[in-house]
């Protein structure tokens, strides 16, 4: 990307700009929330710039590392025109982790959005139809956060003539955590 | 009295070597052993020879359900209804191991096995399995309709199946 | 006798009429993944539809999380299956991005061979599915049988049908087995057979194109606002290939042409990948005479397991390879995104190290996900039997599309 392209995006947004980086090639800003929708209208309207695209809309969750603030949404941009590429990277706190929505600015944020706010609970304000896309309703948690075990199951389904069943009774369905499928080995609370 | 039961067994045999060659099937394709279902019915792997070519994508036609590839707790409710449907007798095969086992997939979304959900006659491991395995396991499919060992046999037949002693 | 004409009501028949809503899935006689749609139909129109995915949502990114950087290749061969060596390529250089590792020179050739092949497997199974939906069982046929050839050389050069793990960090798995090359090259003409007949039997075919011109337009602002890319993308018109526009790999020294139509429709989708078949066979062509006798994986100690003449003999050999496979490769923290063009579109992999031999975060970019985000829009106003081509057309897979 163009020097003069990222510093115009810089400047006008010095005061949400908390940091940069240009690991490995990549060009990387991270902002504050409070004015993504501007940001992500300025990326997509400025000449220079021209970010038509959005590539993808992730977040990631950093509790094992124990940072603070634990959630960081990434944004990735592309522009079809000058061919260059941006990420965006918005710290969010735990408690009730909410953000902006880029629907307006990006329509291909409104299925990438559902799957942020499926996996890791993240509310994206202004989203029009904010619900779980890959889980069903029924599920209760967020499961790609790193404190909701992975062999944790929530079965939607079984068979009747199954309860009967003595041994998977007194080794399985009656664990002290119910819903747990396997203990041992499979239960990584990492 | 006893001829007429000779007559009822070769009645049954007689059932079930038709039932046998002459399965509809019902491809319950969800994941990439659909990749190897494909070949299958394809000219080089031809499941038509063993007489399970016709295939219906309407659960109440058929008596064979195949469940391909991976059920997840969102499916499952899904996949019973689809095995309610069935008129009996049905039969089911597991193709593959995310429906034997729920294969390397133990996490919130996967269904171990979907003898959790149905009672299986056949289970295929593979990832995905060959279609040589495959064609195994419904010849052996055929070889226990013959025998009126599957699940919905016995139950038809009034011998149900014995539950699995403990260990 | 009268007339029945006295006893029709002279105003038009007036039916009451009111929006059904039918479900579609996420069982249906597709062989493409499970999706469910719930249409509210007026009549045959459709005029609002909501695409429900995550019937196979197998929990990728969190599997990933918990194994270590190598064990991760078999999840991501389960994506796209269609293609699993792109999945595979792309993931590889993810990790080898954050590590700054450069892959041998003949690895990258081979990565650019089998990905190709896994390329023409991709689009043979989209034209066999879309064929087989709209009733041409032959053309499924012809395509499956060619698509066993590519099976048949990836086997042996992979050990695998369908789920390869070809690659590794650092280069591919092993080099490719003796007259390979020879044998793709033999296997051309089959598979150019079978793409002739597929022309032949369906491009000008009368019902093919009524079935799938002017249907599913997509324009060319509405593909970029939705992120559109790969063969749907370029048939409406956005001039976008990974490999010619962010080259990768060996593709800077490779001579294709990338097709673009502008109108959009499924019949656009479904040529794009036609022709998009000829130029991987042409790119394949080109790779192997231009390949050179080398290693395959390289050399870095702290990445690659070390040949198992050393592991058995020596005792460093032992603890290397003792130390990679239980601790996992130590990659250096960052986070790193890496995108190639996978069947459906770039398909990008954004991983995050905290430096330990687990990942933190793996993530996939689904080309098909945001293909099919749009879908529930643009079916709007079409009848239900035209889902059929547009489904078909956008070739969804569900292991990608859900995870």
């Amino acid at each position: 990307m163009s020097k003069a392209a990222l510093e115009a995006i810089k400047k006008k947004f010095s005061s949400e700009l908390l940091s940069e980086h240009a690991q490995h090639g990549d060009e990387t800003l991270v902002v504050k929330k409070e004015k993504l929708v501007q940001i992500a209208e300025f990326s997509r309207d400025d000449a220079e710039l021209a970010f038509d695209v959005l590539v993808d809309l992730t977040v990631v969750d950093y509790l094992i590392e124990g940072r603070t603030p634990r959630f960081e949404v990434v944004l990735h941009l592309r522009s079809t025109s000058k061919k260059h590429r941006l990420r965006l990277k918005v710290p969010l706190e735990e408690g009730a982790p909410k953000v902006p929505s880029v629907v307006g600015v990006w329509k291909s944020a409104t299925w990438m959005e559902r799957e942020a706010y499926d996996m890791y609970g993240v509310v994206f304000e202004g989203h029009p139809d904010l619900r779980r896309i890959l889980l069903y309703p029924e599920f209760e948690g967020h499961p790609l956060r790193k404190d909701y075990p992975m062999a944790r199951r929530q079965p939607l389904y079984r068979r009747p003539e199954r309860q009967g069943d003595v041994w998977e009774q007194k080794h399985i369905l009656s664990g002290p955590a119910a819903g747990d499928h396997f203990k041992g080995t499979y239960d990584l609370d990492r | 009295m006893g001829i007429e039961l000779h007559r009822s067994q070769y009645l049954q045999e007689l059932l079930s070597w038709a039932r046998k060659y002459s399965m509809f099937v019902q491809p319950y394709v969800t994941a990439c052993c659909g990749m190897e279902y494909m070949p299958l019915m394809g000219p080089r792997y031809d499941l038509s020879r063993f007489g399970c070519e016709f295939v219906q994508f309407t659960p109440r036609h058929t008596d064979l359900l195949f469940v391909v590839g991976t059920i997840t707790e969102k499916q499952a409710p899904v996949l019973r209804m689809i095995y309610d449907q069935m008129a009996e007798p049905k039969f089911v095969v597991a193709f593959g191991v995310c429906a034997s086992s729920g294969g390397f997939y133990q996490n919130y979304a996967v269904v171990p096995g979907i003898d959790q959900i149905v009672p299986v006659d056949v289970y295929i491991p593979g990832c995905p399995p060959r279609p040589e395995q495959i064609i195994d396991g419904i010849v052996r499919l055929q070889e226990m309709i013959q025998r009126g060992e599957t699940h919905s046999q016995r139950e038809l037949s009034g011998r149900a199946t014995q539950g699995r002693q403990a260990g | 006798m009268t007339s029945i004409a006295e006893h029709l009501d002279p105003t038009g028949v007036a039916l009451p009429t009111e929006t059904m809503i039918i479900n579609i899935g996420p069982v249906h006689p597709a062989m493409h993944g499970t999706v469910r749609i719930l249409a509210a139909l007026d009549g045959e129109r459709i005029v609002d539809a909501d695409v429900q995915p995550g019937y196979l949502h197998r929990g990728f990114e969190k599997e990933c999380e918990n194994v270590t950087w190598a064990q991760v290749f078999p999840f991501t061969d389960r994506l796209n299956y269609v293609s699993p060596i792109l999945n595979n390529v792309g993931y590889a250089m993810a990790v080898e991005k954050l590590l700054g590792l450069k892959v041998p020179e003949r690895a990258e050739y081979i990565r650019v061979v089998a990905g190709e092949l896994a390329r023409v497997g991709d689009h043979l199974t989209c034209l066999a599915a879309m064929g087989m939906e709209l009733g041409a069982m032959t053309v499924f046929l012809y395509c499956i049988r060619a698509r066993d050839r590519i099976y048949d050389r990836l086997e042996e050069l992979t050990g695998a049908r369908v789920t390869h793990a070809y690659c590794r960090i650092g280069g591919v798995k092993e080099d490719t087995p003796e007259g390979w090359a020879e044998r793709v090259l033999g296997d051309f003409d089959e598979i150019r057979g079978a793409l002739d007949d597929v022309e032949r039997l369906l491009l000008k075919n009368r019902i093919f194109m009524d079935r799938t011109q002017g249907v599913g337009v997509v324009s060319r602002e509405d593909a970029i606002s939705w992120g559109w890319t790969g063969p749907c993308g370029r048939a409406s018109g956005v001039d976008y290939d990974v490999r010619k526009d962010h080259p990768y790999g060996v593709y800077g020294r490779l001579d294709f042409d990338v097709p673009v139509m502008d109108t959009g429709d499924c019949y656009a989708r479904f040529y794009v990948r036609l022709v998009e078949m000829h130029q991987s066979l042409r790119i394949i062509d080109q790779a192997l005479a231009q390949m050179q006798p080398g290693p395959v994986l390289c050399e870095e100690h702290r990445v690659v397991l070390p040949p198992k003449r050393e592991v058995y003999n020596t005792i460093e050999g032992m603890i290397r390879h003792f130390k990679l496979i239980v601790d996992g490769i130590r990659v250096p923290a960052g986070e790193a995104y890496a995108f190639i063009e996978g069947g459906n579109g770039e398909l990008g992999f954004y991983v995050v190290s905290d430096g330990t031999g687990l990942p933190v975060k793996v993530r996939c970019r689904p080309p098909c996900f945001i293909i099919i985000s749009h879908m529930g829009n643009m079916i709007r106003g079409h009848s239900v039997a035209d889902i059929v081509p547009i489904f078909g057309s956008l070739n969804m897979i569900g292991g990608e599309c859900d995870r």
